[in-house]
């Protein structure tokens, strides 16, 4: 079950959004969220939902695996939606006890849901098609601007770097763990809720200490081939941008104006 | 008590791209009292077996039975599997939680709901059988204690189950000579106390050598080869193809015959190679 978590994991692969740069990649998913607020009717959704379905088509990753991946959210996204559904004022269309649905409250509900499932297919793309360390590099270098007012972005790229590799290995870490303390017999289960945190207890000292020791190994062997942060550090792969990322730009902005004129037209129709 | 293997296979991330036969079509019987050791490379489906022995993974097809009851069935309870397979994983050190010794040796039985004075004698009697000394180990802290030590505990936390099957995932791994020797002598020992079924995966053929009543040996998911020590171990060319060695002993045997002196093989351990060694030099010098 743990392994069903896809949140920052990458699917190998070699479509051309796997080629992209990097920084394309990370500009094109602020502007897709940016693009997803923007949007105020159904019929913009539409078209991002269209848009987002064709890159994922290009990226070659398949849908199944990305829906696995939202599994966990769906607890998230139900919640939103029912909080939706009862706060919002409106016509009252249903009334359960104390509960009402209003008009409002399930247009927001529906609305609200649509927007979030988009904007995590949208960002979970993202890492599914970038590897993490050129994912990281792209930021290092979007972030570089930062350095003249002191914001040491080599170290904050680095941190995320270790950050998201470290992801699979503690996952593999707890899993282990689990089934070391599931074969002597803990149920992690059943029983109510403080029952239930008390069973929990077997599996995170140890994963604490587990990371501890991680991290350290780390620092250590880091230390040994002589890391000392950024400063007059150079890359093998410099990083620039090619024809295919130049277009990519370009059709991004055009996708963003149409966005925005798209949403002109439609509180015009709508006021 | 006896465990039998039927036509188990097993597939990682079925469905996806990294999908991996991680078992194919796994077979075998082992009977009531015997030492077992599996050998294959790392990644040859070893670790994967274990945890179906367990209940902790459940095969994409065949079935397992251990004793009397098919774990593979839906709704098998998992507490009663548990209490007759004891699984301890590769350096089971890491899975030590609690704030002394005997509260984490005892977690494991007290999971099996027993009584508190029956989980007292239970760890008191694991911990000394382990070679550790109750009185002295008891209420110290398992994180303070040396690599060596901090294992036999672990060790005891699953023998404190008192579990019918035995099964340790290369005990001995990371270890020095001086330690790997006493946990060593310690399976034995646990071995001639409770007369049960020991599974043990090593990558040291003479520890395998020695300790095995039967030795199976993995490659890429399928089980190669079942049998005892000397069957297995006169393969040398086999075993060499998979990229396994024969113990350090056999594999003097075979440098000297390959070097035309007439020795027999088919010895596994110091005191076989003494002999034949000694039969050799005799014959020479009768003639």
């Amino acid at each position: 079950m743990i392994r069903d978590i896809t949140l920052g994991q990458y699917y190998p692969g070699d479509s051309p959004i796997h080629r992209l740069d990097p920084r394309i990649k990370i500009i094109a998913t602020v502007l897709y969220i940016v693009e997803l607020f923007i949007v105020n009717s159904f019929i913009g959704f539409g078209i991002c939902a269209g848009v987002l379905f064709v890159t994922v088509a290009i990226s070659k990753v398949p849908i199944s695996y990305i829906m696995r991946g939202l599994k966990p959210i769906l607890l998230i996204l139900l919640f939103t939606f029912f909080l939706n559904i009862f706060m919002v004022d409106g016509r009252v269309l249903w009334k359960i006890g104390f509960l009402k649905v209003t008009d409002n409250g399930l247009y927001t509900a529906v609305f609200m849901s649509i927007r979030l499932l988009l904007l995590i297919i949208g960002s979970s793309l993202l890492t599914l098609a970038t590897t993490p360390i050129s994912l990281t590099d792209g930021i290092e270098r979007l972030l570089t601007p930062l350095q003249k007012i002191g914001v040491p972005t080599h170290e904050i790229a680095m941190m995320m770097s270790i950050a998201l590799r470290f992801i699979p290995t503690l996952l593999e870490e707890t899993d282990k763990i689990m089934k070391a303390q599931q074969a002597r017999g803990a149920d992690f289960e059943s029983g109510n809720i403080f029952k239930r945190a008390k069973s929990l207890i077997p599996i995170l000292v140890p994963l604490f200490v587990s990371a501890f020791r991680i991290a350290q190994d780390l620092a250590m062997a880091m230390e040994a081939r002589c890391y000392r942060g950024g400063k007059g550090r150079t890359r093998l792969h410099e990083m620039k941008f090619k024809a295919k990322d130049i277009w990519a730009l370009i059709a991004l902005n055009a996708f963003l104006v149409f966005i925005i004129l798209e949403r002109i037209y439609m509180t015009k129709v709508g006021g | 008590m006896s465990i039998q293997v039927r036509n188990v296979s097993h597939i990682y991330s079925k469905g996806l791209p990294d999908e991996q036969l991680a078992l194919d079509n796994i077979n075998f019987d082992i009977y009531d009292g015997e030492v077992v050791g599996i050998i294959g490379h790392t990644g040859s489906g070893k670790s994967t077996l274990l945890q179906h022995l367990n209940g902790l993974l459940k095969p994409d097809e065949g079935t397992i039975i251990i004793g009397d009851v098919d774990i593979t069935k839906p709704g098998v309870s998992m507490r009663d599997i548990r209490r007759r397979v004891g699984l301890v994983f590769q350096y089971p050190e890491y899975q030590l939680f609690e704030e002394t010794v005997a509260l984490d040796v005892a977690f494991g039985p007290k999971n099996l709901g027993l009584r508190q004075d029956e989980v007292d004698d239970r760890v008191e009697e694991a911990l000394e059988l382990v070679g550790l000394d109750y009185e002295e180990v008891k209420d110290r802290s398992p994180f303070d204690l040396s690599g060596g030590q901090k294992r036999r505990v672990a060790i005891a936390g699953v023998i404190a189950m008192k579990p019918q099957v035995l099964i340790l995932d290369e005990p001995t791994a990371g270890l020095d000579p001086g330690a790997h020797k006493e946990i060593m002598q310690m399976i034995r020992e646990i071995h001639r106390t409770e007369n049960n079924i020991i599974i043990f995966v090593s990558h040291n053929m003479a520890d395998v050598a020695e300790l095995s009543d039967k030795v199976m040996v993995m490659d890429r998911g399928k089980m190669i080869t079942v049998g005892t020590p000397a069957e297995v171990f006169t393969r040398r060319n086999r075993l060499a193809a998979i990229g396994l060695d024969v113990p350090p002993v056999t594999e003097m045997m075979y440098e000297l015959k390959d070097r035309g002196v007439e020795v027999s093989t088919n010895v596994l351990n110091l005191k076989d190679a003494e002999e034949e060694l000694y039969r050799y030099l005799r014959g020479k010098k009768a003639k």
